[in-house]
């Protein structure tokens, strides 16, 4: 019991110096490397709490995905030293940041303690009508079988959030390609690790999308690997992003918001409603689903990273 | 707490239709965005139309489990009267707004696609996936999500014209309606942790008023006051308003930022017990009042057409606000006018507001420039647009007939009724304000150019025709009997003691 | 119960240190990185939530911040486009000043 509390405590303490680092870092190279620690912390955080689901999510998403985007980022954001000194907020509006901060977080950590106990909450339930949807693992019942407007609104969010990137583009990039070419990495550590790691990381990520349903794993875990696989070739100059007028990439795109809405649909005719899935054959039909899901998911998340047209395709 | 109800799926399609829409719109690109986005705003409208039809049928909200499974564990959509009357509301200035986007977004001959028509109807549709979300939604965290879409929609409506000012205005914007939604999961999450439950029915019949559900009362508020753009956290609206492209402000002012005030409701008039709510709500309603004198002052100065514009927003919204310290002071029969002032004022703004933005683009387009002082010669270049901006003025000032007036009279009767003289009071002072700066427009733009000034290029009727529907649509509502508004009431906690429908 | 303690402590302190950053900091990219902490303080806490009380941890808030974390990622990409792209045409890297109209640029 004590161990695991020092472990606990260990775990937070990192966490938040991680966190505070990032906000005092120097450089911002320095505060994206510090983000990057603060996540793989809080993973562990997830794991100590029981959550391996949210754990891989974090590392993929949290980590992957937005250090990628970070880094691209802190490369291209240079200059702009004297904006960024002029603009700087002065100590009294720093002091009552600090003040009105530091009065929200108190007022939490209390409000946290002051929660009612038992805690109130679905657990017993989610796990114990898991199985309805024929799905073994908790979380995925709840995603796929009980909140699956929110999923479906998230993936439909996902489609927009591509759109609303690329449509920062000048106009006359439109239908081009996204983001900035890298050289063709011939030898090196990068070179090597983008010939060895993407058909590891697409058998991996394949499997964690496909096990989602009974064990932890899931479609947004899967595309998030699979996508950081093709962001690593991309990055070492073996592949480049599609033009963005291209089909395959928006049927890629919508794939699977639209076959999961489709589903949903069918089962107001078939099932018990919208979003319900048939139970004669939910399984393969959820299968469907989950295998659109996860590539409209990976290239969701790659072509976000890869940002809005720049080049003519 | 009840099932699907007959007519639920109404809401099913109310959302499926743009968000399918719109996923058809970003596969097939080109032409055919625009064409799936008519016709789908086209059938949201009478899909509205019927929503609001069944549930003044009904006299109770429309409901729909989702995927038959029933709160906790499930989501629930809901259409109460509020819900049905806002996007019926939502759903016209939408096609109107898709109308007058035909002209100056369209695919331009010769190419297959570009971007910013491809984007226009594309977002439109999302937006309209969004607002259905937002405003059908019953359950905390699905609203979150419904929140997020509309801000991805909305700031990249508002940046469609790719100007650097539009980047660092909507980057702004981007920021306050981030921190917005944080403090929004954050309270949430409390909710959850204190109830087990995210459904807005079931934490109505069960919410204390202990700390934590005070705390997230208070997070979820801020976080949606953000959003809003209640003085004092306004500043980021005017520019990212006013800088957008015509169509995108008329829908930013219009109804982004009343999905907003309707979750704010749910929050202070379902979830949080009465008495707290109350005790807070004069706190809300005087940032409101200042709203109102602020922001009316400051667009009284203005020296740009869309920033006036802009700001006569931040002084509306405040108008919202004046409702709850009115609706929560235990009096029946003023809580009944209040409701309906404050949701009838969420609907006239959204026709006027929108009205007038679109009008204010024809305007700038006729005359050249957007400087209020150098309109002359604008009354007769695009009279209709000028005509439009007037009478969507008389809604903003209250002068009878509009829908303006309709709901600051009520608003106005209900202060009065419960003793609270000085919301009266802010509310006649903004009137006179508002038609200051209305009238600063108008006197410009009637004003007859020298005989001397070049002839202004004739412009196409179109557009002017939309703008001038809108303006006549929020007159119009104040010369429907108040008969015709019990629709609003359905739903509302506590409506049920009092009469019928 | 006793195991969610630090963490409950550590979402609270990440949440101030998240709103605190992104009212003190200038950079975009400042900004930016304190929206994400923020935000991960948000989805610590609905961790926590999940964890209290029960032997095996509620599903639903894990639920809930595996959607949250997609949709902060697609806001933390919109907002990087958004300031790469205004870094891009003025060369600023904040969203200080007056909003100038200037030529739509490359």
């Amino acid at each position: 019991m004590t161990a695991s509390w020092l472990l606990d405590g260990l775990v937070a303490a990192l966490v938040l110096g991680a966190a505070a680092w990032t906000l005092a870092a120097p450089t911002a190279v320095a505060a994206v490397v510090g983000f990057l620690g603060f996540g793989l912390l809080l993973t562990l955080a997830w794991l100590r709490l029981g959550a391996a689901e949210v754990a891989m999510a974090e590392a993929a998403i949290g980590v992957a995905a937005t250090g990628v985007i970070l880094l691209l980022a802190v490369v291209r954001l240079r200059g702009g030293a004297e904006t960024v000194s002029a603009a700087m907020p002065g100590r009294g509006m720093v002091a009552a940041a600090g003040l009105l901060a530091g009065a929200v977080g108190l007022a939490l950590a209390l409000a946290v303690l002051a929660l009612p106990d038992p805690a109130p909450g679905l657990a017993a339930e989610a796990l114990a009508r898991r199985g309805e949807a024929g799905l073994g693992n908790p979380v995925a019942a709840v995603l796929t079988g009980y909140r699956g407007l929110d999923r479906l609104l998230e993936s439909v969010a996902l489609v927009l959030a591509v759109l609303a990137v690329w449509s920062m583009a000048p106009d006359r990039r439109w239908g081009g390609i996204p983001g900035p070419r890298f050289p063709r990495q011939e030898d090196g550590p990068l070179a090597l690790l983008a010939r060895l790691l993407p058909p590891v990381g697409i058998v991996v990520g394949t499997y964690i999308a496909w096990v989602g349903s009974e064990a932890p794993g899931g479609t947004v875990q899967g595309g998030a690997i699979l996508a950081a696989m093709w962001g690593l070739a991309w990055v070492a100059g073996i592949v480049q992003p599609p033009a963005i007028a291209s089909r395959p990439v928006r049927l890629a795109l919508v794939a699977g918001p639209a076959a999961f809405l489709l589903a949903g649909l069918a089962g107001m005719a078939l099932a018990e409603g919208f979003l319900a899935w048939p139970p004669a054959f939910a399984r393969p039909l959820i299968l469907l689903v989950e295998a659109a899901m996860t590539l409209s998911v990976a290239a969701a998340l790659a072509l976000l990273v890869a940002g809005p047209p720049e080049r003519a395709a | 707490m009840s099932g699907t109800t007959p007519g639920g799926w109404l809401l099913v399609f109310t959302l499926a239709l743009p968000a399918g829409g719109m996923l058809a719109a970003f596969a097939l690109g080109g032409r055919a965005a625009e064409r799936i986005a008519l016709a789908a705003l086209g059938l949201g409208v009478l899909l509205a139309g019927a929503v609001a039809a069944r549930v003044q049928a009904a006299g109770a909200p429309l409901a729909y489990l989702v995927g038959g499974r029933a709160p906790p564990l499930g989501i629930r959509l809901q259409a109460d009267g509020i819900a049905a009357a806002m996007l019926l509301t939502a759903s016209v200035v939408l096609l109107a707004v898709a109308l007058f986007g035909r002209a100056a977004h369209a695919t331009p001959p010769g190419v297959a696609e570009a971007r910013a028509p491809f984007a226009f109807w594309t977002f439109l549709l999302a937006l309209s996936a969004a607002l259905a979300a937002a405003l059908l939604g019953a359950d905390l965290f699905n609203l979150f999500v419904a929140l997020e879409m509309l801000t991805f929609a909305a700031l990249s409506l508002a940046c469609l014209d790719g100007r650097a000012s539009q980047f660092r205005s909507e980057l702004r914007y981007l920021f306050f309606a981030l921190i917005g939604s944080a403090l929004y999961l954050l309270g949430t999450a409390l909710l959850y942790g204190a109830y087990g439950t995210l459904d807005i029915g079931l934490l109505a019949a069960h919410a204390r008023a202990d700390a934590p559900t005070l705390l997230a009362a208070a997070l979820m508020t801020a976080g949606l006051l953000a959003r809003m753009a209640l003085f004092p956290l306004h500043l980021w609206l005017p520019p990212a308003h006013a800088g957008a492209p015509p169509a995108a402000s008329a829908l930013l002012s219009g109804l982004v930022v009343k999905a907003a005030f309707v979750l704010l409701l749910r929050v202070w008039v379902w979830v949080l017990p009465p008495a707290p709510a109350g005790a807070a709500a004069p706190l809300l309603a005087g940032l409101g009042a200042a709203a109102i004198l602020v922001g009316s002052l400051v667009a009284l100065r203005q020296e740009r057409l869309k920033l006036l514009v802009a700001y006569s927003t931040v002084a509306q919204i405040g108008y919202l606000f004046l409702m709850l310290p009115l609706v929560l002071a235990g009096d029946a029969e003023a809580a009944r006018r209040a409701w309906l002032g404050g949701v009838l004022q969420a609907a006239s703004h959204a026709f006027a507001k929108a009205a007038m933005f679109l009008s204010a683009g024809l305007i700038a387009g006729a005359v050249g420039h957007d400087r209020v002082a150098a309109l002359c010669g604008a009354g007769r270049a695009v009279p209709m647009a000028v005509i439009a901006f007037g009478l969507a003025g008389l809604s903003l000032v209250g002068i009878p007939p509009s829908g303006g007036f309709t709901a600051k009279w009520l608003l106005l009767t209900a202060a009065i009724g419960t003793g609270q003289w000085w919301w009266a009071a802010v509310i006649l002072g903004g009137g006179l304000l508002t038609g200051g700066y209305v009238y600063r427009v108008l006197a410009g733009s009637l004003t007859v150019p020298p005989a001397t000034a070049p002839q202004p290029e004739p412009q196409a009727p179109g557009p002017a025709r939309v703008a001038l529907a809108l303006a006549l649509v929020s007159v119009a509502l104040g010369l429907l009997p108040f008969a015709a508004f019990g629709l609003v009431q359905i739903g509302r906690p506590g409506a049920l003691a009092g009469a019928g429908p | 119960m006793s195991a969610t303690l630090p963490y409950g402590v550590t979402a609270a302190a990440l949440i101030a240190l998240g709103l605190f950053g992104l009212v003190a900091q200038a950079a975009v990219l400042r900004k930016i990185l304190a929206c994400n902490l923020l935000g991960g303080g948000v989805f610590l806490l609905f961790g926590v939530v999940a964890r209290r009380g029960a032997t095996a941890a509620d599903a639903v808030p894990q639920a809930i911040v595996i959607t949250g974390l997609v949709v902060a990622f697609a806001a933390t990409a919109l907002a990087v486009a958004l300031a790469l792209r205004l870094h891009q045409i003025t060369g600023a890297a904040t969203i200080a000043g007056e909003p100038e109209s200037g030529p739509r640029g490359e």
